[in-house]
């Protein structure tokens, strides 16, 4: 009996644990990048933003929580009503899965396994789903129309993604995620001297790949100036037409989770994950943690202001970005970093 | 396969995944085929990549599970899907012609069942045949099987590799030369053209006198 609770029951729990911890801390960020979100937009506009709910409209996101919670969902007559209601759950399942293998400081991490980072690509290229089985399943004109669009754009912007992500794998060496932070200890700016600092991060010695990173990034999650499937100009709402109440809210969670892991993957492949950017003792003494929240928020603080102040693209635009320049581009950086690595005798 | 230093209540663990994967996988396979409505059988047909990447994980081919749920999952289904969504199939029709064709897809089904009895029965039997043929497997403990898949495809068989590759790559020149149509007399985009326009190239003041008209 005590061998079958050390085994099983003790490890199941603080798995467990350690999973509830790491979905509530996750849920409670989003809610607040959410409000970000509509705060920075509004700024920019020169309008206030939301600000009735709590001091300077804080508590917005769990009003609009309790909001969708006790609407009554409908589901449409012509609707499959399995898949209608699967999708949303797909998409926030999968959104959330990809966390576990995250490092959010050195070791903490769910699950700290060799191919880490092509266990987040995979689930983010799974995150389509949703999107395309929520379109079909409302049984309706716009749903669909946006769900086609989604799933070309996210095939598309996959492939540049992915050759991204080779560049920086060839220069690390492994496809863990915690060595990939560790790499960058050392960087341009050690081999120029200088102390460890944020110019050694990969952002610098790859800089090209770290804007088109950042694109594809915005492309894969939907978000302006790529939200063609869910263009409120032309289609409304896109594949989340149909929805309302809870299912709607699982959608637009789903969406923002993968948005704040694309954020967390940008700081760990190019701005050093947990690392402090100068290493002093002060910026030592700061946790990890509060290095990597810092970082993912000025990436999301990117989010919201191209969200703010960049036009929608045309669907032929976007699909000529993404296959006749992000693509080449990022075909050659590969080669290039390869021979540059083998010539210098670094890899 | 579990290595030797893993204690017996984990491997029991695998048993049961092993079981639990393989399951679902051989089920949802089953649907695949039996599902009346084409996308439920895509549907079908990711939970059992799903699960066949399971079973790899299991084996501890990570990099393979993965791989799978990438390019099956990611990519190849979200295209089947997207195929099957725009067509408008009738069912009725589509189920007519089952027993029609059943003879040939029984016959299909044995030859792949006889080769896969062949080639793990040969294994079964000898050990060796494995040995003579394939590279020799270093053992996971030392080197991550990412590594060892490198080690293969872009060292000993780099050649081979690439072949492939050009295979792939005239494969997919070919159907875009078998689609390409370049229609007249519609509008297009230059970007470059459009990009290298300056108020002097676009732009022409002309001075209109009253009451003339250019």
């Amino acid at each position: 009996m005590d061998a079958f609770v050390s085994t099983y029951v003790w490890p199941t729990a603080i798995i467990i644990g350690q999973s509830l911890l790491l979905l509530v801390a996750l849920l409670l960020f989003i809610a607040y990048f959410l409000l970000a979100d509509r705060k920075i937009w509004a700024a920019v506009q020169l309008r206030r933003g939301p600000n009735v709910v709590g001091p300077w409209g804080l508590f917005q996101s769990f009003a609009d929580l309790l909001k969708f919670v006790f609407k009554e969902p409908v589901i449409p007559a012509g609707a499959n009503k399995t898949i209608f209601l699967l999708a949303p759950l797909v998409s926030v399942t999968l959104a959330l899965t990809a966390w576990a293998v995250i490092p959010l400081n050195a070791g903490w991490v769910i699950a700290n396994i060799n191919v880490g980072i092509l266990f987040v690509f995979a689930i983010s290229s799974l995150e389509v789903y949703g999107i395309i089985m929520g379109g079909w399943a409302s049984n309706s004109k716009y749903p669909f129309l946006g769900a086609l669009r989604s799933a070309a754009q996210m095939v598309s912007y996959e492939v540049s993604i992915g050759f991204v992500i080779v560049t920086v794998l060839l220069c690390v060496g492994s496809l863990n995620l915690t060595d990939i932070v560790n790499a960058q200890v050392d960087g341009p700016g050690t081999m120029l001297g200088l102390p460890a600092s944020f110019l050694d991060w990969h952002w610098l010695s790859l800089f090209p790949m770290f804007i088109i990173f950042f694109i594809s990034a915005l492309a894969e999650t939907n978000r302006p100036p790529f939200d063609l499937p869910e263009a409120e100009s032309e289609l409304v709402a896109g594949y989340m037409v149909e929805y309302g109440s809870t299912p709607y809210m699982m959608l637009m969670l789903g969406e923002y989770a993968a948005i704040c892991l694309m954020c967390a993957l940008t700081t760990i492949l190019f701005l050093g994950g947990w690392l402090p950017p100068v290493d002093i003792w002060l910026l030592n003494w700061v946790p990890g943690i509060i290095w990597f929240v810092l970082k993912a928020s000025f990436v999301f603080f990117m989010f919201a202001m191209v969200k703010a102040f960049v036009p929608r693209y045309r669907y032929d635009q976007l699909m000529r970005l993404g296959w006749k320049v992000f693509l080449p581009l990022s075909l050659a950086m590969v080669v290039i970093v390869a021979f540059v690595l083998k010539l210098m005798g670094w890899a | 396969m579990p290595s030797k230093t893993k204690k017996a209540p984990i491997m029991g663990l695998q048993v049961l995944f092993f079981y639990l994967f393989a399951f679902i996988a051989v089920a949802s396979a089953f649907m695949v085929i039996a599902a009346k409505n084409p996308v439920y059988s895509v549907l079908f047909l990711i939970l059992t990549f799903f699960n066949a990447a399971g079973l790899f994980l299991l084996t501890g081919a990570e990099f393979l599970a993965m791989i799978l749920l990438v390019v099956y999952v990611g990519a190849v289904a979200v295209l089947f899907l997207f195929v099957v969504m725009m067509l408008d199939i009738d069912f009725a029709e589509l189920r007519a012609g089952v027993l029609e064709y059943a003879p040939i897809g029984a016959l299909i089904g044995l030859i792949l069942a006889a080769e896969l009895i062949i080639v793990v029965g040969g294994s079964a039997f000898s050990p060796e045949i494995a040995k003579g043929i394939a590279m020799p497997i270093p053992p996971i403990s030392e080197r991550t099987n990412t590594a060892a898949l490198g080690d293969v495809l872009y060292t000993h068989y780099i050649y081979f590799f690439q072949i492939a590759g050009l295979v792939l790559l005239v494969a997919m020149i070919g159907a875009i030369v078998l689609t390409l149509r370049h229609r007249q007399n519609i509008k297009r985009q230059d970007i470059p053209r459009q990009v290298a326009r300056t108020p002097e190239t676009a732009v022409e003041v002309v001075t209109v006198k009253p009451g003339q008209g250019i």
